[in-house]
């Protein structure tokens, strides 16, 4: 069995939002990730993914659980350890306008961490590197002294992509990398992605919204629904084989480019929305929404259950 | 020959900034009949919306500027219309829902009062009466208890619920044209099956007709019976859906639909890409647009624009590739071998 590079167990994260409400963001979510795959994470918006992904970067101090990085539990470290980290992990933004400093130019971003790690020993050395980087996602040496604006929305993400990898991370956390991108130029950046994977031997946690994307890009998936995890294990089984009803109900939505496809295809409907995270009652968070929901789901959290070969599922009825 | 509900001919659309002239659409037609739904697919900046708008007379005039172009409506070009004129048409005979329902809906006025505003402009009704229109509408769209959201305000809905809100204001001085421009874009895909649900009911209930501008072939092909291809501010390829999804002919649509992963089988190889960005507008290209990104490109394509060429019935595609003397070429995996076609002049 390949090695974990990371590991999570109970993730919570809360957030006080004033009058005794606490917003449970993230409330116990339990996953791991091999070293050189991709996990990807789907979920309404608001169910907690970009929490997540923020918490194991540390972005956010955790308020539970337990987050081993190689082995090393790294949900409490102290600002020397946690600037070391930010070596090994890396973030790719979903917004590359708000998310490029636009007083500075694009090889002063991808230099950035360069000069805070004291990686490079010269000014020559530096320059270098950053050109290095910018070949290596498409970009030419000379678009280091432009600016951000000057960029296309395709572009500036490879910008993103090139300040994540300066440092030769292990672990990069995708959030949305792509969504903000035309079809054509998501195309491109998943490629390179999916390149870097193998040539780098990176591992990636791949929060989208975009089943499809993921289930192209990701080895195992998981599905969170208001802080918890719905369904957990490897992407083939989750999207042939899917058990959650809100799985099942999530994938059914996606629309198809296939005209006759969408003819006969049945939608399951799952009507409503998806609730509030503060202050949850007590039970499974999807049972307002759910076709299966019984009393015992209204009073007991159902936790993730093993249904064969780790493909993980929490719900009482299944 | 029947009349088109809708039949635009030749649209040509440019913006007139410091730096130049930006041809935003360069000569696009098209028509639609009442209860279909026709897609217009493309990338960001390929004119799409900046054709709807101008059709809604949406675009402040200047910058913006109609070149040429007739815009018939029942017969009736409306391009020759004053702005006055216009008011008659506009929520009356076309609608149009937006993609981002915080910003297009009146931030300080309640969701009720937005709606009668409409109403009683176009059908002449008093306030009660727009109400009641108003309430049944809100309930037709889904929203639970009509009666309490027409006392709300925008900001304490959710944004699926501001979309049902925006599909209820348009369709509530009832029009025989509906253009929504990416209306599901900002919503995750559990609402925006109810939204596209919601679409098509109320499209069989009052046949209406659809534009649906998007960039989602997934949301094209649960929707759309016609469609067409932009790129450039030009349309590429049109034709119905089964012909643009199982016989495209252009290579931009073979790109567009490699380009997405696919959902129902699981295949890990590499996605198709079209390399490059699309061109700049204020100084497009002398041949064809999407010749610089194109593999299939000859040297023809570089001097001359291509002109249509029609494959099959409906079916008209911009390529030289369909021109007798062009090679034989072999499109990507999956795709069914080019058809020579027909030049027709415009």
């Amino acid at each position: 069995m390949s090695e974990k590079l990371l590991e999570v167990t109970g993730l919570k994260k809360y957030f006080n939002v004033g009058r005794n409400q606490t917003l449970k963001a993230v409330d116990g979510v339990s996953f791991s990730i091999e070293k050189g795959k991709t996990l990807g994470l789907v979920g309404e918006s608001g169910c907690g993914k970009t929490t997540v992904g923020r918490t194991l970067l540390r972005i956010y101090e955790p308020d539970g659980g337990k987050i081993l990085f190689n082995g090393h539990d790294i949900s409490r470290v102290s600002k020397a350890q946690s600037k070391e980290l930010t070596k090994k992990m890396q973030m790719i933004f979903q917004d590359p306008y708000a998310s490029l400093n636009p007083f500075f130019t694009v090889g002063e971003i991808v230099a950035e961490g360069l000069e805070i790690h004291k990686i490079c020993k010269t000014k020559k050395e530096e320059r270098e590197r950053v050109e290095e980087l910018l070949t290596m996602v498409g970009l030419s040496k000379d678009h280091a002294n432009r600016f951000p604006h000057e960029f296309s929305g395709g572009q500036r993400q490879r910008v993103g992509i090139a300040r994540a990898l300066a440092l030769d991370p292990e672990f990069i956390v995708c959030d949305e990398a792509i969504s903000a991108l035309d079809v054509s130029i998501q195309a491109q950046v998943v490629n390179m992605l999916m390149n870097f994977q193998r040539e780098l031997g990176l591992t990636y946690l791949f929060i989208a919204h975009d089943l499809s994307m993921v289930r192209h890009i990701a080895d195992q998936t998981a599905v969170m629904y208001l802080g918890t995890l719905a369904e957990y294990g490897d992407t083939e089984e989750v999207y042939s084989h899917p058990i959650h009803p809100y799985t099942k109900g999530l994938l059914s939505a996606v629309p198809v480019a296939d005209p006759d496809y969408e003819k006969t295809h049945e939608r399951i409907h799952m009507d409503g929305e998806v609730g509030s995270p503060i202050n949850p009652k007590p039970g499974c968070r999807f049972c307002g929404r759910c076709p299966l929901a019984t009393e015992k789901c209204r009073e007991v959290d159902p936790i993730l259950r093993d249904m064969g070969g780790g493909h993980m599922v929490a719900c009482h009825n299944v | 020959m029947k009349e088109h509900l809708l039949d635009v001919r030749d649209l040509r659309v440019s913006f007139d900034t410091y730096a130049g002239e930006v041809q935003a659409v360069r000569g696009i037609s098209f028509h639609l009949d009442l209860g279909e739904t026709l897609a217009i697919v493309g990338e960001s900046g390929c004119g799409k919306s900046v054709s709807m708008q101008t059709m809604m007379r949406l675009l402040p005039m200047p910058p913006a500027r109609l070149k040429s172009g007739e815009i018939l409506f029942e017969g009736k070009d409306l391009a020759l219309l004053t702005d006055k004129e216009m008011e008659d048409y506009r929520g009356k005979e076309f609608a149009m829902i937006f993609q981002d329902s915080m910003t297009s809906l009146n931030p300080t006025m309640r969701v009720g009062n937005q709606m009668c505003e409409g109403i009683m402009r176009h059908q002449k009704v008093s306030k009660e009466e727009a109400k009641k229109i108003a309430i049944d509408m809100l309930a037709q769209v889904g929203i639970p208890n009509p009666e309490a959201a027409f006392r709300h305000y925008p900001h304490t809905m959710s944004g699926g619920q501001r979309q049902r809100v925006m599909i209820a204001m348009a369709l509530s001085c009832n029009p025989k044209i509906l253009i929504a421009d990416e209306p599901t874009t900002a919503l995750d895909v559990t609402m925006q099956a109810q939204i596209l649900d919601i679409m098509n009911k109320l499209k069989k209930t009052y046949d209406t007709a659809i534009i649906l501008i998007t960039h989602d072939l997934g949301v094209v092909a649960q929707m759309a019976d016609r469609i067409a291809v932009m790129y450039a501010g030009e349309i590429m390829e049109a034709g119905s859906a089964r012909e643009i999804f199982y016989q495209p002919s252009h290579p931009y649509t073979w790109g567009l639909l490699g380009a997405m992963p696919n959902m129902i089988q699981d295949v890990k190889s590499e996605l198709y890409t079209i390399p490059g960005t699309p061109p700049d507008l204020y100084a497009p290209p002398v041949g064809c647009p999407f010749a610089a990104r194109c593999e299939y490109a000859m040297e023809a394509c570089l001097k001359e624009e291509p002109p249509k060429f029609v494959t099959d019935g409906g079916h008209v595609s911009r390529c030289w590739l369909h021109d007798e003397r062009a090679p034989e070429v072999t499109p990507p995996a999956g795709i069914p071998a080019l058809k020579k076609g027909v030049k027709v002049d415009e």
